[in-house]
């Protein structure tokens, strides 16, 4: 007996002394550049011979067919430049981007996500490069509008967000915003609300009329964060849910604001403008719940534009959270689709960046627009192929352009999603009041900006 | 070393170990040492960084470990995951022996059928089963529309959303998975109980009942050491259900150490601590184990 434990330990020691050592220590070494080698506009066809490798997770039916499309475009155009396309599912492109980044064969140009987690972490690390210098001799600078650019850019150290170097480019928008039943509206005698005022009173009349108002489906926590966010867009000023969501310092979720916001959104629990039970339902049933005429409203994003046009044809439509006074700006919830970004160990960086050109460009966005994708520039110019598109092209434009396009709240700090998840959970299942809520939000917010100095 | 006789040669007493014996588990352990033993040192090396999974990482001794009992969030999942024990391991033991006690004594027609049917869910991959009883606790699920049948309507609830009620339901899924696998067990042991065994008792007066607690149980002791140990290592180790079932929610209140180890790495990026949850995981799972097996092997 005895020697067996000796000979059990004697392994575990072995292995421990193999793996001594700290972990990241070793696999940094390639990316060490501040930019990328070269930088600057070229001619694709003078470029020679090169295959580029892009990890990408455009596999759902209309981006995939764009990507298709522009990438056969491309290599007609510039056959000397071939792209090599690796795609996986969003969930498996997360998981597997860090490794990929950090190994020895890295792919050239990688989608990553926004927040601090991926793109942050991957600026902290060096491991994808600042497009600046790109982006100013593509005119990408002014060709996207600054909430959009604000999106994908981080300063050089990773400290902030949304603000610093572009880091990359994306090729689709996103806005959250309010789905209605066109037939219902009708029915109830209403007319789509202009006014926040408006939208509220059209919540009660539904609510009377003993219709479900919204349907919402939480359990999978996030779901709930872009409820707030529409109404938070309303209450609080925009540049205080900038911080927020950017997890800058200076602001606070413990302000009136915030707080009148969460009220509003318990105050609709409470008057029953959600379906009941809406803790235990998946957001798909709750949006196909939509779809079947089982509520009024949906509060939702744009990438459920697609699928809802295919079950209600013409009696889907959708506006963006209307403002307090008709005519003013909208404020909510929205971003990108993932942008794409260049890594520091592509060999090939301007021929990347010129196909980043080539799959942002305005004829790409009409490409986009063709295969029922919100483009991420120029949507009010396209033809839409369905009218409910013509509305997310109308409410994406007018947020990006002249309202704001408020970060995702889940962005803030790497816990923050967890956080704000089971938070809003506790406060609409009654585990926790506002106030409470609210305090689990700051602290989580503080505790970072704190961290991150 | 000095000795000259070599030791391939040396003729001890026939049957007694010599050192050659080492060599002949040496390929197993390699695969052993590669595949698990690295592992695991190396989880435990990490489990005393800060480290983000790409950057180096920042030596932080035990505060990986402290941080576990010092976050409600965190301890709550073990307790959780106790909670699960009572439904993966306890419940299925009660009632798995009763259910091969009575399959066992009324030698039922179509005996194999019943056991198949009763072993399925052990070989249905658990995201499956997840999918499936998910759809079963929906707010316009199977089990509420029963309830409405039933006229049992007050009580129907979104499960899964309700915070007394998810932790119950994902363990009841642990419960139905594992029954099978225990009364599997149970019948084979009970099979090689001799039957003049049981003429016995009953020329001593014990009727079933006495029967099963004074002969059976007994005779059964090393499969419910078998079976608990196995069904209490499915309940630590639960990741699949929780997964596709509730996300860890309603709030926190059906995460588990093997999901928050997941989250911690994958989604929020804290490696070191996702492997501090890890190890603190095994060193559990290991001590309930060996205690299930002390229990079992004592005469």
């Amino acid at each position: 007996m005895r020697s067996k434990l000796f000979a059990i330990g004697a392994a575990i020691t072995l292995s421990l002394g193999f793996a001594a050592c700290t972990p990241g220590g070793s696999t940094n070494g390639g990316g060490t550049a501040e930019s990328p080698k070269t930088a600057e506009k070229r001619d694709p066809a003078t470029l020679g011979n090169v295959t580029l490798t892009m990890w990408d997770q455009e596999v759902r039916g209309g981006s995939n067919e764009a990507m298709k499309k522009l990438i056969a475009e491309w290599e007609t155009k510039y056959p000397n430049i071939k792209i090599k396309r690796v795609s996986r599912s969003f969930d498996d492109l997360v998981k597997t981007l860090r490794l990929a980044l950090s190994g020895a064969d890295a792919p050239d140009i990688v989608q990553a996500n926004n927040t601090r987690s991926q793109m942050g972490l991957f600026v902290k690390a060096k491991q994808i490069v600042p497009l600046s210098s790109y982006a100013a001799a593509y005119g990408w600078d002014k060709r996207y509008p600054a909430a959009v650019r604000a999106t994908a850019s981080y300063t050089q150290d990773a400290k902030k967000f949304g603000e610093g170097e572009l880091y990359g480019l994306p090729q689709l928008g996103e806005v959250v915003g309010v789905y209605y039943s066109k037939s219902k509206l009708k029915q109830l005698g209403l007319e789509v609300p202009t006014t926040w005022a408006d939208f509220e009173q059209a919540l009660a009349t539904a609510k009377a009329g003993g219709h479900t108002p919204m349907m919402f489906g939480n359990l999978e926590k996030w779901p709930a964060a872009h409820v707030l966010g529409v109404i938070q867009g309303r209450n609080v000023p925009t540049d205080q849910i900038h911080a927020l969501g950017y997890g800058n310092e200076g602001a606070s979720w413990k302000t009136p604001e915030n707080k009148k916001a969460l009220e509003t959104m318990q105050s609709w629990v409470d008057k029953g403008y959600f379906n009941s039970g809406f803790n235990g339902l998946d957001y798909d049933p709750a949006w196909q719940g939509f779809a079947k005429g089982q509520s009024v409203f949906l509060i939702g994003g744009s990438w459920l534009g697609a699928d809802l046009n295919t079950a209600m044809g013409d009696d889907v439509g959708f506006f963006a959270p209307p403002p307090t006074e008709a005519g003013q700006p909208a404020y909510t919830t929205g971003g990108t689709g993932l942008p794409f970004a260049i890594t520091a160990k592509s060999e090939h960086p301007d021929a990347a960046a010129a196909f980043i050109d080539f799959i942002s460009s305005p004829d790409a966005m009409k490409v986009l627009a063709e295969t029922n994708n919100l483009p991420v520039t120029e949507a009010k110019d396209q033809k839409a192929p369905s009218p409910v598109n013509q509305d997310l092209f109308a409410a994406y434009d007018s947020v990006s352009s002249s309202g704001a396009l408020l970060p995702y709240l889940d962005w803030a700090t790497p816990t923050m999603s967890n956080t704000l998840g089971a938070a809003l959970q506790s406060m609409t299942a009654k585990q926790a009041t506002v106030d409470q809520t609210l305090d689990v939000l700051e602290k989580d917010y503080s505790e970072f900006v704190k961290k991150n100095g | 070393m000095s000795s000259p006789a070599p030791a391939l040669t040396r003729r001890g007493a026939p049957g007694a170990p010599r050192r050659v014996a080492w060599l002949y588990i040496l390929p197993g352990f390699i695969v052993y040492a590669l595949f698990l033993l690295y592992p695991l040192g190396r989880s435990v090396n990490i489990s005393f960084f800060e480290w983000d999974g790409l950057t180096p990482g920042e030596w932080v001794g035990f505060a990986n470990y402290v941080e576990i009992f010092s976050t409600p969030e965190l301890r709550a999942s073990f307790s959780h995951a106790l909670v699960l024990i009572a439904f993966f391991a306890l419940l299925p033991l009660a009632i798995g022996l009763v259910l091969a006690a009575i399959l066992n004594r009324a030698r039922v027609r179509g005996l194999a059928f019943f056991r198949t049917v009763v072993f399925v869910p052990q070989v249905v991959a658990m995201v499956a089963i997840g999918v499936a009883w998910k759809q079963i606790y929906a707010p316009e699920g199977l089990l509420n529309d029963v309830l409405g049948v039933i006229g049992l309507g007050s009580l129907a609830q979104p499960w899964l959303g309700s915070f007394t009620w998810a932790l119950p339901a994902v363990g009841f899924v642990g419960t139905w998975v594992e029954i099978g696998l225990v009364t599997v067990l149970m019948l084979a042991g009970m099979s090689r109980i001799q039957a003049e065994t049981y003429e016995a008792a009953r020329l001593d007066g014990a009727g079933p009942i006495g029967e099963f607690f004074s002969i059976t149980l007994p005779s059964v002791r090393g499969e419910i050491a078998v079976a608990l140990t196995m069904t209490v290592i499915a309940a630590l180790k639960t990741f699949d259900l929780v997964y596709v079932m509730t996300s860890g929610g309603p709030g926190h209140e059906t995460s588990v150490p093997s999901y928050q180890v997941y989250n911690q790495a994958f989604n929020i990026g804290s490696v070191g601590l996702a492997a501090a949850i890890g190890v603190t995981l095994t060193a559990i799972i290991f001590i309930i184990s060996l205690v299930i097996q002390r229990i079992g092997r004592e005469d």
